[in-house]
């Protein structure tokens, strides 16, 4: 019998569990599985690389791979309008794809990501609004705008929670004062960070951590402070709590949502997250129906993080191959995620942690740093291909 | 029990960690009538203070607090009214 895999997204999750799979099987099972990539876009992109494109420390070409080449040969991928997957049908266990094409699964894993919905905070994204780094576009014209800056105040943070890499606004701020003051404009510029809840990073441990270093670099930190509204004209961002930061440029992660998909095929909360198992990655009320999520697409209380999708990854990948192997299921997810936090003059500490052990982040270093520059090079021939 | 209290909407946010049941209940406020009574239920210990904390910061009204169980807390929150 022909087991037929789909897998909705090239992104980190759905091309490691992909490449995983391809491993796993062998023998008989690999001859009767059909893997499919149902990918419109065709190409891959190394998101965490945008944070470095507005310093000019990263050509944001270079973080553009098809993803043709990062699956192997015997991998399908459909991309363009017969990758789009418009509607996820699990009664029936089908897709439909924009060019009108059903297609049936016995398994699929959705790895859809998220998306961001600057549209949910009223002048974000007018002319004078909001700037960020959470896409390619976004992050070139930030570039442009800092190259030009000559002082004054710039406004950094979240504007809500959930958002992509979760370090990445507090990296952006250290890297931005570190520029700034080899720029000769640290004197002339004001900094302030502005983040929903009471400390400036969700894990207190991570807060306790970052808070005496922004203090010390001389950023100014709002607490509980959820972006309402910006108004463009006057330059200024307001709190749903009340209160008001005029700016000159201002940075925040946009809001994030679930993929439209998601949405439309009735299997999202509110925002769009997948309710998901949080060890065994199943979509929640589909336990029996061969259906798991990964990554940015699921509602875990986990990092929506490239890390979190690879370790999430693994085991799905893990998990189907047992079912088709017909031996019992090795391993579950325990909420595992790894990443680096910058925190400029080329240095940077290291987040370990799960469900039940938060990180304990280490004295800033030089050779975290490295590690993250050598991580962002050998993501390529590590990551995608499920080498570790 | 909460007695002459008309509350909106109750949001279950079990299970969920912090801030999920904070973030639940701003999201919940952000879209409720100036006035209306809002819920949450959490099983995170963070709760107990990062919610009072900012329904202060946020000036709306802490109406109750009540513990449902061995691990569940209810919070019910009246959004501000603006002058």
């Amino acid at each position: 019998m022909n087991v037929r895999i789909a897998i909705v997204g090239g992104g980190v999750g759905g091309t490691l569990i992909a490449n995983r799979l391809r491993h796993l099987l062998h023998g008989d099972s690999r001859r009767e599985t059909q893997i499919t990539v149902f990918d419109a876009a065709g190409t891959h992109t190394y998101q965490p690389g945008w944070l470095y494109v507005p310093f000019e420390q990263q050509d944001p070409r270079k973080l553009l791979r098809p993803e043709r080449q990062l699956l192997q040969h015997n991998i399908a991928l459909l991309s363009g309008e017969a990758g789009r997957v418009q509607r996820i049908i699990p009664a029936d266990k089908q897709l439909l794809t924009a060019d009108g094409q059903m297609h049936p699964y016995d398994y699929l894993v959705l790895a859809t990501g998220s998306r961001n919905a600057p549209e949910d905070v009223p002048g974000f994204a007018a002319a004078g609004g909001a700037d960020h780094f959470y896409s390619e576009e976004a992050s070139v014209r930030l570039g442009e705008k800092l190259a030009r800056f000559s002082g004054g105040r710039i406004v950094t943070g979240v504007a809500s929670v959930p958002y992509r890499c979760p370090p990445a606004p507090l990296e952006f701020t250290f890297l931005l004062e570190a520029a700034l003051r080899e720029r000769g404009l640290r004197e002339q510029t004001e900094l302030h960070y502005v983040f929903p809840i009471n400390r400036p990073f969700p894990i207190e441990t991570v807060s306790e951590f970052v808070a005496p270093l922004l203090d010390q670099r001389g950023v100014q930190v709002h607490t509980f402070f959820n972006v309402d509204s910006i108004d463009p004209e006057r330059k200024v961002v307001s709190s749903l709590e009340g209160e008001d930061l005029e700016y000159d440029l201002l940075v925040l992660a946009p809001p994030h949502r679930g993929q439209q998909l998601i949405t439309d095929s009735g299997l999202g909360d509110r925002d769009g997250w997948i309710p998901t198992d949080r060890n065994t990655l199943h979509v929640k009320g589909y336990e029996d129906a061969n259906l798991f999520a990964v990554g940015d697409a699921t509602d875990l209380p986990v990092s929506k993080s490239g890390s979190a999708a690879h370790y999430e990854g693994h085991i799905v990948a893990e998990t189907i191959a047992a079912e088709l192997q017909h031996r019992p299921v090795q391993q579950q997810y325990h909420g595992r995620v790894a990443c680096f936090l910058e925190t400029g003059h080329s240095q940077a500490t290291f987040l370990w942690f799960d469900y039940e052990h938060p990180p304990k982040p280490p004295k800033p270093r030089r050779l975290w740093h490295l590690e993250k520059a050598a991580l962002n090079t050998f993501y390529w021939q590590l990551i995608p291909p499920a080498r570790v | 029990m909460i007695g002459p209290v008309m509350i909106e909407r109750e949001i279950d946010a079990r299970g969920s960690h912090c801030p999920g049941p904070l973030m639940e209940l701003i999201r919940g406020l952000k879209s409720a009538q100036e006035g209306e009574v809002i819920a949450v239920i959490s099983t995170d210990l963070g709760s107990n203070t990062d919610i009072p904390l900012w329904v202060q910061k946020a000036g709306n009204e802490l109406v109750a607090v009540e513990k449902l169980d061995a691990e569940a807390t209810r919070f019910v929150v009246r959004k501000h009214v603006r002058a």
